[in-house]
C-alpha cells in the first residue's frame, strides 16, 4: 500500500491479468471428486484451487448438538498451509472462524432445514491454493457438493466478488487487485429465487459505487450458475453413460 | 444462543412487526436511548461505556508499543477483540472466543480500519521497529440484542477518548514525558444494523426480536455518506431491492446519530 502507483487497469480498460472490466477469470467446476464424501465438488477459479465435501443429512455427532424441529447445517472453510505464498498455520485463525460462519449462512436458506429434524449436514471445505475470492468460490463449490449429496435445495447458491480497482467498479477481483484495490464487495446469490445469501464489503465506496459493485457480482453469478448446473449434469450424464454400457454388455 | 422464549410469544413478536409495532412502541427504525459516558476506566488509555435500552457494552483501549507488519513499516497497528462475558447472558460461556464473539470483533475492526478512523500513519515510532499498537477491547456487559451497532459506536467513543502518552525517542529507547495527546483520528465511522423479520426491515432489534429475525446486514457510513464495511448475517437471505433500501436505512440513521452524538 505504500509506493502506490501501481495500475491495476490500462487506458485500454484491460486488468493486469488481461481481462476486461466485467470477464470473469476462467473457472473449471468438477462433481462428485471424492468417492468418500456423500457429495463433493471442487473448483478452480483463476488460481483458486479448493475442493469441498458433503456429509449427510447424518445422525449428529455430537449428539446433543443436534435440534429437534430442524437439521444443522455446519461448515468449516480451511486454508491449507502451503495454498499462500508465506506457510499458513494449519490452526484455524480468526478468519477462517468468521468465513466458516458467513459460509454457514450463505448456504443455510438454500435448505429445507425443517425437513429433517435432528439430523445434521457437514460441509468441509479445503482451499489447496488461494487467490482471492476463496470465500466466493468456496461457496460455489460447497452448494454443488452439498446438491451432490442429493440434499434437497431450493436454488443453487453461486458467490462471485466485485470491487473497485482503480476508480473503477470491476467483477471478480484477483489477489493482487483486492489486496491493492478499494474496496471489495462478495456476493453469494440464489439466482432463481433473486435471494442474496452473503454480501460482505470492505474498502470505501459510495452509495451508487456499492450498488453497482453488488449488480454486477449478481451477473457473474449468474454465468457462473450456468456452469454449475452444467457440472451437476455432467456428472450424472457419465453415471448415465456407464450404465447404458454396462446394460449393453449384460444384452451381449 | 439461545435462551428459553416460547412460541406464542414469537409469533406475538413477529405478528407486531408485521404490523408495523414493536414490543417497546418504538418505531420499526428507531433506535432504543443511548448513552455514552467516556473515560470510566483510568488505566485505559482510553475507554468508554454505551447503553442501549438495556444493552450494556465496556470498550477498554490500550496502548503499547510494537513491531509493525512488515508490509506497512510506516504505521501503526489496530487489533479489535470482543468478549462475550458470561455475567452479559445466561447463554454465554467462559473459555476461548466462539464465532460470535469473533465475528463480532470483526466487524467491529472492518469498519474502524477501512474507514481509517485512527490515523495509523502517526503511530509509528521507528520505522519498521517500533510503531504504537492500539487495543480496542469490546466487553459485553449485558446482552439484549444489537451488540454490533453498541460495540462499533463504544468503541468509537473509546478511541476518541484516547490519549496518549508525549515521549521522546532516543538511541532507540523510549522515554515517557509529561502530559498527553490525543489519539490521531481521521474518520469516525458509524455502523448501523438492520435486521430483517417477517419481511420488515427493523433497526436496533432487542434480544427477543432478534430471536425471530431471518437475517441481518450491518453497514458502516463514514461521514461523507460513504459506505466502508457491510457484513451480511443469519440463516435467511435478502433481496437486491431489500439491500438498496438497507443502505439507504443506514445512510440516514447514521447522520441522524452523528447528529446527536456531535461526531
Amino acid at each position: 500500500m505504500n509506493d502506490k502507483p501501481i495500475k491495476l487497469i490500462d487506458k485500454k480498460g484491460i486488468r493486469l491479468d488481461g481481462r476486461k472490466a466485467d470477464e470473469l477469470r476462467p473457472l473449471k467446476l468438477q462433481v462428485g471428486v471424492l468417492s468418500n464424501a456423500d457429495g463433493s465438488a471442487y473448483i478452480e477459479h483463476g488460481k483458486n484451487k479448493i475442493l469441498a465435501a458433503a456429509f449427510g443429512p447424518r445422525e449428529m455427532h455430537p449428539k446433543h448438538l443436534a435440534l429437534a424441529d430442524r437439521m444443522v447445517l455446519r461448515c468449516r472453510y480451511h486454508m491449507a498451509p502451503f495454498s499462500v505464498q508465506e506457510r499458513k498455520s494449519p490452526a484455524p485463525s480468526r478468519r477462517e472462524v468468521e468465513l466458516s460462519k458467513v459460509i454457514r449462512e450463505a448456504l443455510e436458506p438454500a435448505l429445507f432445514l425443517e425437513l429433517y429434524p435432528r439430523t445434521g449436514v457437514d460441509v468441509f471445505i479445503e482451499v489447496l491454493q488461494a487467490d482471492g475470492g476463496t470465500r466466493c468460490a468456496s461457496i460455489t463449490a460447497a452448494a454443488l457438493a452439498i446438491a451432490d449429496a442429493g440434499v434437497p435445495m431450493r436454488d443453487l447458491v453461486v458467490a462471485c466478488a466485485a470491487g473497485k480497482v482503480d476508480d473503477k467498479v470491476v467483477l471478480d477481483l484477483h489477489d493482487e487487485e483486492d489486496k491493492l484495490g478499494a474496496a471489495d464487495v462478495p456476493v453469494a446469490y440464489m439466482p432463481s429465487l433473486d435471494a442474496i445469501t452473503l454480501l460482505q464489503m470492505d474498502g470505501i465506496l459510495t452509495p451508487n459505487e456499492f450498488q453497482q459493485a453488488v449488480e454486477i457480482a449478481m451477473s457473474g453469478c449468474k454465468k457462473i450458475y450456468e456452469m454449475q448446473k452444467e457440472a451437476l449434469k455432467t456428472k450424472y450424464m457419465v453415471v448415465k453413460d456407464i450404465e447404458e454400457k454396462e446394460e449393453e454388455e449384460v444384452e451381449e | 444462543m439461545s435462551s428459553l422464549i416460547t412460541r406464542v410469544r414469537l409469533k406475538q413478536i413477529s405478528q407486531h412487526i408485521e404490523n408495523g409495532k414493536r414490543l417497546d412502541e418504538r418505531g420499526l427504525h428507531d433506535y432504543r436511548p443511548i448513552k455514552i459516558e467516556q473515560g470510566i476506566i483510568e488505566k485505559a488509555e482510553g475507554s468508554a461505556r454505551i447503553y442501549m435500552g438495556k444493552t450494556e457494552v465496556l470498550v477498554g483501549v490500550k496502548v503499547e508499543t510494537g513491531e509493525p507488519f512488515p508490509d506497512t513499516p510506516n504505521e501503526g497497528v489496530q487489533t479489535v477483540n470482543a468478549e462475550l462475558v458470561p455475567l452479559a447472558s445466561p447463554d454465554f460461556e467462559p473459555g476461548p472466543p466462539d464465532e460470535n464473539s469473533i465475528e463480532l470483533a470483526r466487524i467491529v475492526d472492518r469498519g474502524l480500519r477501512e474507514s481509517h478512523a485512527i490515523d495509523t500513519g502517526k503511530l509509528c515510532v521507528e520505522a519498521g521497529k517500533k510503531v504504537f499498537v492500539v487495543f480496542v477491547d469490546v466487553y459485553v456487559l449485558n446482552h439484549d440484542g444489537n451488540l454490533i451497532d453498541a460495540s462499533a459506536l463504544a468503541a468509537l467513543a473509546a478511541l476518541m477518548n484516547t490519549k496518549l502518552p508525549n515521549y521522546e525517542y532516543k538511541n532507540g529507547e523510549l522515554k515517557i514525558k509529561q502530559g498527553f495527546t490525543q489519539l490521531p483520528m481521521k474518520s469516525h465511522p458509524i455502523t448501523v444494523t438492520i435486521v430483517k423479520i417477517n419481511n420488515q426491515l427493523v433497526i436496533d432489534p432487542q434480544l427477543e426480536e432478534e430471536k425471530v429475525m431471518d437475517s441481518r446486514i450491518s453497514i458502516a457510513v463514514n461521514e461523507q455518506g460513504n459506505i466502508c464495511a457491510v457484513q451480511k448475517g443469519g440463516s435467511s437471505y435478502f433481496t437486491p431491492q431489500q439491500i438498496l433500501e438497507a443502505s439507504k436505512l443506514a445512510q440516514a440513521k447514521a447522520a441522524e446519530l452523528r447528529k446527536k452524538f456531535n461526531w
